[in-house]
């Protein structure tokens, strides 16, 4: 457990020390879109039948982004292995059927939330609470992402330096919410082929040499083809929230009130990491459990989930 | 450190906004009125309260996160106060009993009339199975004074909310049960955050202190 811990602790810090670093960005979509040209040229036929089963045809044609309704798609219940299991005794997640965005978030969609809602507008939002003081900060004021008109290539870049708190309720305002961590693991464990291709030595230095490579600006949401579920670019665009992002890193014992340091930071009891060897989700996972929900970065974004049952009916919004 | 003098600062800035009308005339006689003090919002102010969020507690009544400290007194005002502000689950065993006891050791390191300015608020963490009947019963068994403490429910995602604007960690694990931080937050009357500790099984002699300061002045009475 110890040595387990170590390994956990060690990818948190390199994941701390990574995101500090403006220059870790992206890019993985190079490579997407040198697959993207092959498998235009290519016969999609058999490996990609199923993905063009779950997207009625639409798998290898770019989705529409400015579309009115923003796309979901189904990701069927399953099993999966989690990197983080339910508990000790247990290690297989059993996943509901729920409702994916099939991109993240756009510059001209949050756009088009913040002139709704202003209270979401960078100028509102007061710095410590809701967001830090780094929210939107690439924006050229309240409501412009860019200066002048903007191309539709950059309104097309997945909104980034939000909080978890401004992601939360921008999913809201589209009637979904951030996926879990769950959520998210299991739609990422897929590639375009396979529903589970986390075993995959190539599929993991994909993704791996994403996190290697640098950029200057963020590509358009959709640069990569869609995994089996047709969800893009869930590796190689952007750091993404999870909606119990508290649920990341917590001590397996919060009796021990020693070292209330190590506990918050180094939580490994809760976390079995089972699958050393998939340092790609590992990285992602140990990025996201150092974040506070009103932290910011600009390699940061999201997309929205939604649960296929039905839930309870929440309490009414309206004063009580 | 900056952080933490700046909301400091931002509390103290709201309550001298909030209290200038009564004050300058008796003060400074001789100078000209004050201008009147911009009045700031919520989200100025950096109060946790500007989420609008419903909670219900251990009696049914629902009302607003932040509006919770509201007291309606027999002229209609309303009083609002300072308030430590926790998470927990009814079913917890082991920390939430002592969570509850430390509190309670908390609040007996203050003067009465100070104690009596200071509200509990308690939101579990655990809404599908907490419901109102088992927040009575907890309250009734570990809390304190049945005036000043309330226990509280919501949804699971304002719980969600609720814990990223606290700070709490917490997951539920397969048992059932859910592993979780217990930081201790203490909000002034406005919901602006003063102070807070993670140590619940010994005093914090400076969380104590922040505690005492806190609540030494009455409490906000609405306009």
């Amino acid at each position: 457990m110890n040595r387990l811990k170590q390994v956990w602790c060690t990818a948190t810090r390199l994941a701390g020390h990574m995101i500090s670093r403006p220059a870790m960005v992206v890019a993985l979509w190079g490579l997407g879109g040198l697959a993207g040209l092959a498998a235009f040229a290519g016969s999609l036929q058999a490996p990609l039948a199923q993905a063009r089963a779950n997207n009625s045809g639409q798998a290898n044609s770019r989705p529409a982004t400015n579309a009115s309704a923003p796309a979901y798609r189904d990701v069927p219940t399953g099993s999966f292995t989690s990197l983080l299991p339910p508990s000790e005794q247990q290690s297989i997640v059993k996943m509901p059927a729920f409702k994916l965005r099939v991109m993240p978030v756009t510059q001209a969609e949050y756009a088009g939330f913040v002139r709704r809602e202003a209270q979401w507008r960078r100028s509102h939002v007061s710095a410590g609470v809701l967001a830090d003081a780094l929210y939107l900060q690439s924006w050229v004021n309240d409501l412009q992402p860019f200066a002048g008109p903007a191309k539709q290539q950059q309104l097309q870049q997945p909104v980034t330096q939000v909080s978890w708190f401004a992601a939360q309720a921008f999913c809201e305002s589209e009637g979904a919410r951030l996926p879990t961590w769950h959520e998210w693991e299991y739609a990422a464990a897929a590639d375009e082929r396979r529903r589970d291709a986390r075993t995959d030595a190539v599929w993991r230095n994909r993704i791996l040499a994403w996190y290697g490579q640098t950029s200057k600006a963020l590509p358009s949401v959709g640069g990569q083809l869609p995994n089996v579920y047709g969800i893009h670019d869930l590796h190689g665009l952007i750091w993404e929230w999870v909606d119990d992002i508290g649920a990341l890193m917590v001590s397996g014992d919060n009796r021990n009130q020693g070292d209330p340091d190590i506990a918050r930071f180094c939580g490994a009891g809760a976390i079995s990491a089972n699958d050393r060897a998939n340092y790609p989700v590992l990285m992602r996972m140990a990025m996201l459990s150092s974040l506070k929900a009103v932290d910011t970065n600009r390699n940061l974004g999201f997309r929205c989930a939604k649960s296929l049952a039905t839930r309870p009916a929440t309490p009414s919004r309206k004063k009580p | 450190m900056n952080h933490r003098r700046s909301v400091l600062q931002q509390a103290g800035a709201a309550l001298v906004a909030l209290a200038l009308p009564g004050f300058s005339k008796a003060a400074a006689p001789h100078h000209p009125p004050a201008q009147p003090a911009p009045v700031q919002t919520l989200a100025e102010r950096k109060s946790l309260y500007q989420l609008r969020l419903p909670l219900t507690d251990q009696l049914g009544v629902t009302t607003w996160w932040g509006e919770f400290g509201d007291v309606v007194q027999k002229d209609g005002k309303k009083t609002a106060h300072p308030r430590l502000v926790s998470m927990f689950y009814t079913r917890c065993d082991m920390v939430c009993p002592m969570l509850f006891e430390s509190i309670r050791l908390m609040e007996a390191t203050l003067p009465v009339a100070s104690r009596q300015r200071l509200r509990i608020s308690l939101v579990t963490l655990d809404p599908e199975r907490d419901d109102v009947a088992s927040l009575k019963q907890t309250a009734d068994q570990r809390g304190g004074d049945a005036a000043r403490w309330r226990l509280y429910r919501s949804d699971l995602a304002d719980v969600r909310k609720i814990a990223g604007l606290l700070g709490v960690q917490y997951r539920r694990l397969g048992s059932g049960d859910f592993s979780h931080s217990t930081p201790v937050v203490l909000l002034d009357a406005l919901g602006v955050e003063v102070g807070r500790t993670e140590q619940i099984t010994k005093p914090d002699p400076g969380f104590l202190k922040v505690l005492a300061a806190a609540t030494a002045s009455p409490g906000l009475v609405s306009p």
